[in-house]
């Protein structure tokens, strides 16, 4: 069994996003980059399918050479082998592009990705891979259990979540946080890190369709209105009276 | 050249985001100039088609099949394509609920369109197409130029307002071909909140955090709610701890919401929490310390102890609600 987790390098949860002054790109100084955190439930779930099922696991990520420290971390947690396709990753459609061409060299049985990126919040990847592949995709899944012959899985929909069985082809599936507990590589799984493969790739000429034109910062509240805690009551008035939203 | 809206349904019902997106879609066509048409794919027959004429809509195309009981969304990006090519559309607009966020992305790459998710606002098109939309979990905003011919987008719940014109509707009945292919998956089990406000698309949003103290106090946060006719929400230390579900976990790993009014009961207001909800248009911050960060992105705070202050509140509220 071959497992293939695309991996996606974002700023930290807690950092403080600002933009350059042209608007064109992050402001990146005093930001920590880390693993996708969707990313880190999809690893761990491809950790223990792989242990359950002596899989060999590859992670592939989109992106420049500062992120292997990160794609090292994953290794160290327990993937296999590790490819850098060496391009910027304008948007899903460019990635999902890059990176079917070696899942149509490989042949996975399965592949994982998270739901979104935290940075641009997009959920397109999952869907975009299958269909440029030709396999089946099940996104925003919180459960998965693979037996020689089905895939059961569970995932969310709109307000609620579902329970479903497809043969036990190949498919690309995207996971929640639900999935499964990010896992903490031990120090045998960081010394072993350092002699797995990382291949860098070069990528194939591909038009990016999706532009950036500029970046924006979210306008900032001009300041809170405060309401006396004895007279919390008022709050209700002013939603109802004043600025009538209930 | 056509905008093509579609227009999501659940168990045969249209609701809310699918006339949000018919709202775009019915403003997007008129600023291009384009013909506007609507579709619907479902299992069972729609039961409230007349509603679309309520927002503009007079071309409406049904396809029905009681296969897509399953929901995939490749079988669903094939009922899409079929309508595309009926109606000769350029332009396609979802919902970005869970469902369209995934059927839009399968439709583009079989279509050869650009697909962007989660959009905000009408695109300028004095140069292009720009779309604008929500990015770091609402740290920012992105302005994306979509040079491809065909676009697919999907609008953000309860992020264009919904507006009533009434129009003509009239229905066509699309048969489509699928193949096996279309249906790899068989539902077992489908489990849906029942009676309860879907936190996504609600208007308001009570929310709760480490501040009650414990799942036993939650008893208030629901009644107010109730009151306001809003959903519950919580902070992610409260889903973590397991006092609510993680399904009502808002913030930068959770859910993203942009209701019209949120209030935040005891919760300090951590960047990765708002980065959740900082699109929401009202944010109330109910906090006893006055320094906690989130009264800085709030309209309204009171400084004060939840057990204090939301008796006042659900007192009030009550009052409204007898007098309205």
């Amino acid at each position: 069994m071959k497992i293939l987790l695309c991996a996606s390098v974002t700023p930290d949860t807690t950092a403080k996003i600002n933009f350059t002054a042209d608007k064109k790109s992050l402001e990146q100084a005093n930001v920590t980059f880390i693993l996708n955190p969707y990313d880190d439930h999809a690893l761990a779930s491809a950790m223990n399918i792989k242990e359950a099922n002596n899989a060999y696991l590859t992670v592939v990520h989109v992106g420049d050479k500062s992120a292997e420290p990160i794609l090292r971390k994953v290794l160290a947690v327990g993937a296999d082998e590790a490819i850098l396709i060496n391009a910027t990753p304008y948007n899903a459609q460019y990635v999902a592009q890059l990176i079917a061409e070696i899942v149509k060299q490989n042949q996975y049985d399965l592949i994982i990705t998270g739901r979104e990126s935290i940075d641009f919040n997009g959920a397109e990847l999952c869907d975009l891979l299958a269909e440029y592949v030709g396999i089946p995709s099940i996104a925003y899944v919180s459960h998965i259990d693979i037996t020689p012959d089905t895939i059961k899985l569970k995932r969310f929909i709109d307000g609620g979540e579902q329970n479903l069985e497809l043969a036990n082809t190949p498919i690309v599936i995207s996971a929640t946080k639900e999935l499964a507990e990010p896992k903490i590589p031990n120090m045998r799984g960081i010394m072993s890190a350092k002699s797995k493969p990382l291949t860098v790739l070069e990528p194939t000429n591909l038009i990016n369709m999706v532009e950036l034109v500029e970046f924006e910062a979210p306008i900032a509240k001009s300041g809170v209105k405060l309401i006396e805690a004895e007279n919390a009551g008022q709050l209700i008035d002013i939603l109802h009276n004043d600025i009538k939203i209930i | 050249m056509s905008v093509l809206v579609y227009a999501e349904s659940i168990d045969g019902t249209f609701h809310k985001p699918a006339f949000e997106a018919l709202t775009y879609g019915f403003d997007l066509a008129k600023k291009l100039g384009l013909p506007l048409h609507v579709v619907s794919i479902s299992n069972v027959a729609i039961s409230n088609i007349d509603e679309l004429g309520k927002y503009g809509a007079t071309h409406f195309i049904t396809i029905v099949e009681p296969k897509l009981l399953n929901f995939y969304s490749g079988s669903f990006a094939t009922a899409l394509s079929a309508a595309v090519n009926q109606v000769n559309a350029t332009i396609v607009i979802l919902s970005a609920s869970f469902a369209g966020k995934s059927i839009a992305p399968r439709l583009a790459a079989r279509w050869g369109a650009s697909v962007v998710n989660n959009v905000s606002g009408l695109p300028n098109t004095e140069d292009g197409f720009v779309v604008k939309k929500s990015i770091y979990s609402g740290k920012g905003f992105g302005y994306f130029n979509i040079l491809a011919p065909n676009k697919v987008i999907s609008i953000g719940i309860n992020s264009y307002h919904v507006t009533e014109r009434q129009a003509n509707l009239t229905t066509d009945v699309l048969n489509v071909e699928f193949s096996a292919q279309d249906f790899p998956l068989t539902v077992t089990e489908t489990e849906r909140q029942k009676g309860k406000i879907n936190l996504t698309e609600a208007e308001r949003v009570v929310s709760a955090g480490r501040g009650m103290k414990g799942a036993e106090n939650w008893g208030m946060v629901e009644e107010l709610a109730d009151l306001l006719n809003a959903a519950t929400a919580c902070s992610k230390p409260v889903s973590d701890v397991g006092w609510r579900p993680h399904s009502e976990h808002v913030g930068q790993t959770g859910i993203t919401i942009a209701p019209n009014l949120y209030i935040a009961i005891g919760i300090s207001g951590a960047i990765q929490h708002l980065a959740g909800v900082s699109n929401s248009k009202v944010i109330v911050v109910i906090n006893k310390d006055k320094d906690a960060p989130f009264f800085k992105a709030a309209d309204y705070g009171i400084v004060g102890d939840a057990f204090d202050v939301l008796p006042k509140l659900i007192e009030a509220a009550k009052k409204v609600k007898a007098n309205s």
